[in-house]
């Protein structure tokens, strides 16, 4: 029958011919962990995208109270923004000088992307805190639970991504730059990146379309 | 049977460069003048006069895609080649979740929200 | 000190929860004092609590699955019962309250801690197996998930005995669910069992992706891989792409709760439709979640049990593959009547009618598997036939509810129960009862006994249809689910047929307990010597029963679809083959003990003794930075050890 021989004739490719398609046997460990974390990172995206959603539908239920025009400092966001994207640089320059098996330099441009990444945090945490002080707390109205909401998640995952930079830079230190360390700093890079990612998707639609011109 | 220098192993990760050392420096300060002048840029449609106004939301938006580009490209190394295939095929799938959950909320909501009795719509 | 516990908690007044917690606890008791006294302990430890082995998490999600499906059942009969005498002026045993708790747990163990880790049991033993690979890509994760489902399933059986379930079904719509209406810790303990149970789900969810897709035996390209790795594949998938919307969704409610934001609330710019729209953005998926590995299962099965190749590999991959992606575009259909305009309404009608074409194919293809071919009417060939009945009529309501003027009448009324359950019971579950059975003598190296596997299938699918084609009646009559109160007396010859059907359905269960014994008992007598005992085409039939902890001392070449068959056909290769060491994972302890502090984070949450849940939350963390310290996590098995285990086959 016409299906049996298409089945056939797909089965008869020669072994040597199927590695272009995934036929090569598994892959080494470098990959498969890369590619784990990658698909957990797509996977914090489509909750990213649900707090999203959840703001773009809330974002006009401010309840008489303030609204985004009122409350965003955009120079303030200019910084943060500034921050983080210079931290993911300096990210990317780490991996490159621990995959190039240089500790100091690591540990360099790892410090910088603390510092940087410390930095954002400590506006956004003044931010927050300048909020709630004025009343506008994420209590106070939807739009406001949202904000926060959305904001806050992003900022708890800067945070624990620092915690686990030093938990990484500590690992470094005590064992050198084996695969092992090495595959760790790689997934830890790639987390750092999707923030930074994500941080556009907040100061572009959150920030900048709640308070344009 | 297999070369000992084949490449058997088909995939990249992302996130790995693996060309010359001074290749992948370049790419990741390209990506950063990139994305700096992207955010430059998305500040100042929204705070002038610069993009016709009803124009800024869809301007912010093509610069945000632009930004998150380059990061993709430059910094998370996400290539066209065939290896960078999986990788590409995982982004595309997540991407479409993404925006099926934030179009289709979008677009449900609002329609819900019309057809409410109009009171104090908060 | 100890937030809102205290000994009033405890329902010393209400006889039923009381009772039954009672002889829960008995049984539990009884269990560990036998397992001590015994001195099982160091052996339970060792080979299963921190086992990271596939085959043996997989077993035991299945015996998870199966335990709190007596759980799940026991509500399903209470329900049923009180449908079928509390009618006109009787007002039956189980009071409102009560019942509202009965159908919420009912619902939410059904969905999250019956199916999902029976599906998840049965993906867990066979895929790697299938792949002709040796373990999934990160096993100590898997040990995590599973602990942190058990997690899940321990709080909700906490709330029978210490406090109250939810009583706001197991969906959770506020604003029934906000404080203002659910003001006890029910709303907690459904919100807080399944966001960490969610978790474990979800790292299933990336382990699986990246095994199908990264870990294979040489040669099995995309196109050879047995359709049960396609449909993992794609429910794998649909995990990673859904479980996040229901962990951002339960964030929001449970902010609302315990910060008092206003996401859902009635009051400052709330919005409770935004709710019912996200969780049903996870909820459609889901149901795939669970049926796509049943369709896997079923294609295995028609394959094997008819003694020919399935009937077009192709089109059941792309109908797979077709369905996974159009499951994301058609949640709206469990809110049609929230007031959408037509608009809305007739797109995601549209849509929900195309998902169909897919099945449909996937139906003719086992249908034409089945056309010609050799059938041996063993119990999972029964399962299997009686699954193409019973979900295709299921399915076919389905089609009929997906049309919104129709739903407009039918939408939460009996017929819609009676559709749900019809494609979850006849697809779902019949698939991993045949998986079981299918599977069973490779895990364990018997078979089951053949009898009593057939006297319970027939028992439940003649419960199943007497318990539910009264339903469909009921319906069309305009009889709303969850009534705890009948005031039409037309309606109780119905619910008494209904009852008769739960009652044949127990009969089919007590037959499943008495096969499961009867057959460990006489296993003797229906060993499996060969490893192959259905005369299998995939390569999971080609290890001993059960398989080393390795798998295969070689990674098998595979060079076309049903690899064994062909290995089968072409012969064994007469060269004694050299083995090499083999590096294997080494067990962990971290899965259990993460999971041992989350009960303890999510039972403080719940009952917000806040200085306890902020200690077992940094006692987790702590293990998992512990466990994420070291870098030798494997251990090798030497050559000659490998050997002498082969010789020993």
């Amino acid at each position: 029958m016409t299906i049996a021989t298409i089945d056939r004739a797909a089965t008869a490719v020669p072994t040597e011919l199927a590695r272009g398609r995934g036929g090569g046997g598994p892959a080494p460990k470098r990959v498969v962990v890369a590619y784990g974390f990658w698909i957990f990172i797509l996977s914090d995206m489509v909750m990213f995208s649900a707090l999203f959603a959840a703001y773009a539908v809330l974002r006009g239920n401010t309840a008489g109270g303030p609204t985004g025009a009122e409350l965003f400092n955009l120079r303030n966001v200019f910084i943060e923004t500034m921050c983080l994207l210079l931290s993911s640089y300096t990210c990317g320059l780490a991996v490159l000088s621990a995959e190039r098996r240089h500790p100091t330099r690591f540990l360099i441009f790892a410090a910088f992307t603390f510092v940087l990444g410390a930095a954002f945090l400590f506006i956004e945490v003044s931010e927050f805190a300048n909020m709630v002080a004025k009343g506008a707390g994420p209590s106070r109205s939807g739009f406001l639970s949202a904000f926060f909401t959305l904001v806050g998640t992003h900022g708890i995952h800067v945070a624990s991504g620092l915690i686990a930079l030093i938990y990484l830079v500590a690992q470094v230190i005590a064992k050198g730059l084996p695969a092992a360390v090495l595959r760790r700093l790689l997934c830890w890079s790639l987390f750092w990146h999707a923030l930074d990612i994500v941080w556009v998707g907040v100061f572009t639609l959150v920030y900048l379309m709640g308070d344009y011109h | 049977m297999t070369d000992a220098h084949e490449h058997v192993f088909d995939d990249r990760t992302p996130g790995v460069e693996e060309h010359e050392p001074s290749a992948s420096y370049l790419s990741y300060t390209v990506g950063l003048g990139l994305a700096i002048l992207a955010t430059i840029a998305s500040f100042v449609v929204s705070q002038t006069n610069l993009l016709w106004p009803p124009g800024i939301p869809v301007g912010l938006i093509v610069l945000a895609f632009a930004q998150i580009g380059v990061h993709l490209v430059f910094f998370l190394q996400l290539g066209s080649g065939p290896d960078s295939t999986n990788n590409i095929l995982a982004l595309a799938f997540g991407m479409l979740i993404v925006f099926l959950v934030i179009t289709g909320s979008i677009w449900i909501i609002a329609n819900l929200n019309s057809n409410m009795t109009s009171m104090s719509m908060q | 000190m100890l937030g809102r516990l205290s000994w009033d908690v405890i329902p010393f007044n209400e006889p039923l929860p009381l009772l039954s917690g009672a002889v829960v606890g008995i049984v539990i008791l009884a269990v560990l004092v036998t397992v001590t006294v015994k001195g099982w302990w160091p052996y339970l430890w060792r080979e299963w609590m921190t086992s990271v082995d596939h085959k043996r998490i997989g077993v035991m999600y299945v015996v998870l699955g199966l335990i709190m499906l007596l759980r799940g059942f026991s509500d399903a009969i209470m329900m049923r019962t009180q449908q079928a005498i509390a009618v006109g002026s009787a007002q039956g045993y189980l009071p409102p309250q009560h019942y509202d708790q009965v159908f919420s747990a009912h619902g939410t163990i059904m969905i999250f801690f019956v199916a999902m880790p029976l599906v998840i049991g049965l993906m867990n033993f066979a895929v790697p197996l299938q792949l002709g690979v040796r373990d999934v890509a990160f096993p100590t994760l898997n040990s995590v998930s599973f602990w942190l489902t058990a997690t899940g399933a321990l709080l909700i059986n906490l709330s029978l005995v210490i406090g109250n379930f939810s009583r706001a079904s197991w969906w959770g719509y506020p604003p029934l669910s906000e404080l203002a209406y659910s003001p006890d810790v029910g709303v907690d303990y459904y919100l807080w069992s399944l966001q960490i149970s969610g978790i474990g789900t979800l790292l299933t969810g990336i382990n699986f992706v990246t095994t199908i897709l990264k870990l294979r035996a040489p040669g099995m390209i995309y196109f050879r891989m047995p359709v049960f790795c396609w449909t993992a594949l794609c429910a794998n998938l649909l995990i990673v792409a859904a479980f996040p919307v229901l962990t951002a969704t339960f964030v929001m409610l449970l902010l609302d709760r315990y910060l008092g934001m206003h996401f859902f609330t009635n009051d400052l710019g709330g919005n409770q439709m935004m709710y019912a729209n996200l969780f049903w953005a996870w909820g459609h998926p889901e149901v795939y979640i669970l049926v796509l590995p049943a369709f896997g299962v079923f294609s295995e099965v028609a394959a094997t049990f008819s003694g020919k190749g399935l009937f077009s590999y192709r089109s059941m991959v792309w109908a797979t593959l077709g369905i996974c992606v159009l499951s994301f575009m058609v949640w709206l259909h469990h809110f049609f009547t929230m007031g959408a305009g037509a608009d809305v309404n007739a797109f995601f009608g549209i849509m929900s009618s195309i998902i169909a074409v897919p099945t449909g194919v996937k139906v003719f293809n086992w249908l034409f598997t089945m056309f010609r071919g050799r059938i041996v009417f063993k119990t999972p060939a029964l399962w299997l036939v009686g699954f193409m009945v019973t979900f295709v009529i299921g399915g076919l309501t389905g089609v009929l509810l997906a049309v919104p003027p129709v739903d407009f009448v039918l939408h939460n009324s009996a017929f819609l129960v009676a559709h749900f359950h019809n494609v979850i019971i006849g697809g779902v579950v019949f698939a991993v009862l045949a998986g079981i059975t299918y599977w069973f003598p490779k895990a364990f190296g018997f078979t089951l006994d053949e009898r009593l596997g057939q006297a319970s299938f027939w028992c439940w699918l003649i419960g199943f249809w007497l318990a539910f084609t009264p339903l469909y009646a009921l319906g069309l009559m305009g009889m709303t689910r969850r009534l705890q109160h009948i005031a039409e007396p037309s309606w109780q010859p119905l619910l008494l047929v209904a009852e008769v059907g739960a009652v044949v359905i127990l009969a089919g269960i007590l037959c499943q307990i008495a096969q499961l014994y009867v057959s460990i008992r006489t296993r003797e007598r229906r060993l499996d010597l060969t490893g192959d005992p259905w005369n299998g085409r995939t390569l999971e039939w080609s290890t001993s029963s059960p398989p080393p902890a390795y798998n295969f001392a070689e990674l098998p070449k595979v060079e076309t679809i049903d690899a064994f068959w062909h290995m089968k056909r072409a012969g064994r290769a007469p060269v004694k083959p050299t083995y090499e060491a083999i590096e294997m994972p080494r067990n962990s302890p971290a899965g259990f003990i993460t999971a041992f502090f989350a009960t303890i984070m999510g039972f403080s949450l719940i009952w917000q003794i806040w200085w306890l849940a902020i200690l077992g939350l940094l006692a987790a963390a702590i293990v998992v930075l512990i466990a994420g310290w070291s870098i030798e996590r494997e251990h090798e098995i030497s050559a000659a050890e490998v050997a002498q285990m082969e010789r020993a086959r």
